[in-house]
């Protein structure tokens, strides 16, 4: 491919794999400089559920060497690392008997359904909105309405989502107010599943697209403007071209050079979920798991997510790094 | 072989000859929230077909702002706010956006002034020039393209794989070089050069002015040729305009302006000129220049004026026909 030598794929895979492994070690430690323990986290919890419970000394003791607690730090590290060689994430905590992979792997395709659709539409109307209002040819009505659209960027996240929950789900009852879909309906690729999917999701995409919408037309908006005095625009304009082709070609094709280095970071972040959105609208999908982990003490439910989390940001700035030279020309990883 | 074509062109009445280009009484403000800056403050010029005018001042003195009002390129806050540009006979200021974009490029095209920064950075060589010719020749086929942007790379004397490269790829002298093949692309009748050599180092400077020279030479096209460099003034073209905060104080037949500067600020401009076999001071420093939002009674250079006269500071001069198509506005020749 243009632009790549191999010995620079090979060096930045190398990196991929430092930077996996560097975030799992950090991981690792900080749930452990925590306070509380998840064991007797775990029996409290029991204990509101239930009551009293007989022998709860011998039972944590039981738990924390089922779990290897007990261990050795290294060898808890070591075998913690083995374990993520094989993807296996170890139970969880605070779910017991559930693995942490099942978890993960049963909430996933939920949030990157939400969240890649929701990021695409913000990425393409956030920034044709800051690219329209950074243009000096916009017509003069679009330029006074086109402000008015990113009038919910202010408004925090959860505060969107719960007026929007009011509205649409109690008000007007065009949504249900949360969940992933119609109880009811069988799981599968049918149309009525399908469509059910889509409706539950479109209320928190609409928050998040509304929300985060306004980073991209502001930062867009900037680079337009910034590039509004380069002098191959006036060249392109001296030229006698369209203005559609002025516009695509050589304002906005400059302009959105490091708005798609800022989208190649955030699609490692919607793996993560939006913890606020999903919870609020109580969407089975990794941030809410994220959330329950955190609430529960869970490290190892803890662990995992935030290792998908990272495995997939390194991934996508991986791509990124590797795609870029095609997208500006400039950049080459060859030696001249 | 510029003073032999000097005299060819001095010889030649002027009404015979055919102006390609008339800017009359050309007026164009920056606005700012003090008031207006009068960058170009009605200028009348016309170039003749087939000659190179020269268009020399200070940075400031409005002349990349009133070659940029030919074309209509004058960017906000500027504005045209009065004259004619009656190119072929035809008043560019009087054309509708789409009427515009049709004579651009094809009857008036621009060198740039930053070759460095002309080039869309994203775009290949070939489809910058190639979108200019295209836009104005839709029916024209790819292949008929190709060869045309093949043929002025070789024209302007580079090498014909630069057709697949990218700006960033080129070297100054190469980018100014695919700016000029870019300004040919569609024969115009008028090129208009803003400082095409003033971004590169001397050597480079001379190439490059020569290749424009002879590129000009082998159309036959007029061409402005904005610069202050008068020394690569005197060599390349055949009459120089003077321009003083944003009015033409002069012009005037290259020798004759040379030989018999008439205004002092011409005169200051010559002499200013470095020598590589004296040192002198430098002697247009004195005297503030005016503010352009706000320019006196009288004439526009008092100021600075060695030679200031009295009514100098109430009257303004009219550019008045000395000699033979040597212009002045200065009131010392009454």
């Amino acid at each position: 491919m243009r632009g790549l030598t191999r010995g620079y794929v090979i060096r930045r895979i190398g990196m991929f794999f430092l930077t996996i492994w560097l975030g799992a070690t950090i991981i690792y430690i900080i749930p452990r400089l925590m306070p509380g323990d998840p064991v007797s986290a775990m029996i409290s919890r029991m204990m509101a559920q239930a009551g009293r419970i007989e022998n709860t000394e011998q039972i944590i003791a039981a738990w924390r060497e089922k779990f290897g607690l007990d261990d050795p730090p290294l060898t808890q590290y070591l075998r913690y690392m083995g374990n993520l060689l094989t993807f296996d994430l170890d139970y969880s905590l605070s779910s017991f008997p559930a693995r942490v992979n099942e978890l993960i792997a049963r909430s996933i395709p939920w949030t990157l359904g939400l969240l890649t659709m929701a990021t695409i539409i913000s990425f393409v109307a956030g920034n044709a909105i800051g690219a329209l209002m950074g243009w000096r040819n916009t017509p003069k009505t679009l330029k006074a309405i086109l402000p008015f659209s990113l009038t919910f960027t202010s408004v925090p996240f959860f505060m969107l989502g719960m007026l929007l929950i009011y509205i649409f789900a109690y008000g007007l009852r065009w949504f249900s107010p949360g969940g992933s879909a119609a109880r009811g309906i069988p799981q599968g690729l049918t149309w009525d599943y399908i469509m059910t999917v889509i409706h539950h999701g479109m209320l928190p995409a609409f928050a998040i697209v509304l929300a985060s919408m306004g980073g991209w037309a502001l930062g867009m908006r900037g680079m337009m403007i910034t590039s509004a005095g380069e002098d191959y625009l006036i060249l392109a304009q001296a030229k006698g071209l369209r203005l559609g082709r002025i516009f695509w070609r050589y304002s906005v094709r400059n302009a959105i050079l490091p708005q798609v280095t800022a989208l190649a970071l955030s699609m490692g972040s919607i793996v993560a979920g939006s913890i606020l959105v999903e919870y609020l609208f109580s969407y089975p999908g990794t941030g809410y798991l994220l959330y329950l982990g955190i609430v529960n003490s869970d490290f190892t439910l803890i662990q995992g997510v935030v290792f998908v989390l990272i495995v997939a940001t390194s991934f996508a700035v991986l791509l990124i790094d590797l795609l870029y030279p095609l997208i500006d020309p400039r950049i080459t990883y060859q030696k001249r | 072989m510029t003073v032999t074509q000097n005299r060819a062109v001095e010889s030649e009445t002027s009404a015979a000859r055919e102006k390609v280009l008339e800017v009359k009484n050309l007026r164009i403000h920056y606005e700012t929230p003090r008031g207006d800056v009068i960058a170009v403050n009605g200028i009348n010029f016309h170039v003749y077909k087939g000659e190179t005018l020269g268009l020399v001042g200070e940075s400031g003195c409005g002349k990349s702002t009133a070659t940029a009002g030919i074309l209509r390129l004058v960017q906000p806050p500027g504005r045209i706010v009065d004259g004619e540009v009656l190119l072929n006979g035809v008043d560019l200021l009087k054309l509708n956006e789409s009427e515009l974009r049709q004579k651009r490029w094809r009857d008036a095209s621009l060198i740039p002034q930053g070759a460095m920064n002309s080039l869309n950075p994203v775009m290949k060589v070939k489809e910058q020039i190639g979108d200019g010719i295209t836009t104005h020749e839709p029916g024209m086929s790819r292949q008929a393209v190709k060869e045309r942007i093949l043929e002025l790379l070789t024209l302007v004397g580079l090498p014909s794989r630069v057709y697949d490269l990218y700006p960033h790829e080129l070297s100054g002298g190469m980018k100014q070089r695919v700016c000029i093949a870019m300004g040919i692309a569609l024969n115009p009748s008028m090129i208009i050069a803003d400082e095409p050599t003033s971004a590169l180092d001397v050597v480079v400077q001379r190439v490059v002015a020569q290749t424009l020279l002879d590129v000009k030479k082998k159309l036959g096209v007029s061409m402005i040729l904005i610069g202050h460099d008068m020394g690569l003034q005197a060599q390349l073209v055949d009459r120089i305009a003077v321009m003083y905060a944003g009015n033409i104080v002069e012009i005037a037949p290259v020798r004759s302006l040379f030989e018999e500067p008439m205004h002092p600020y011409t005169q200051l401009l010559i002499a200013s000129i470095p020598s590589i076999k004296e040192r002198k001071p430098l002697k247009i420093t004195e005297g503030l220049t005016h503010d352009l939002r706000n320019p006196p009674p009288g004439c526009i250079f008092q100021f600075r004026c060695p030679q200031v006269m009295e009514h100098c500071r109430k009257i303004t001069p009219p550019l008045r026909e000395l000699k033979p198509e040597h212009y002045v506005a200065c009131h010392l020749y009454e």
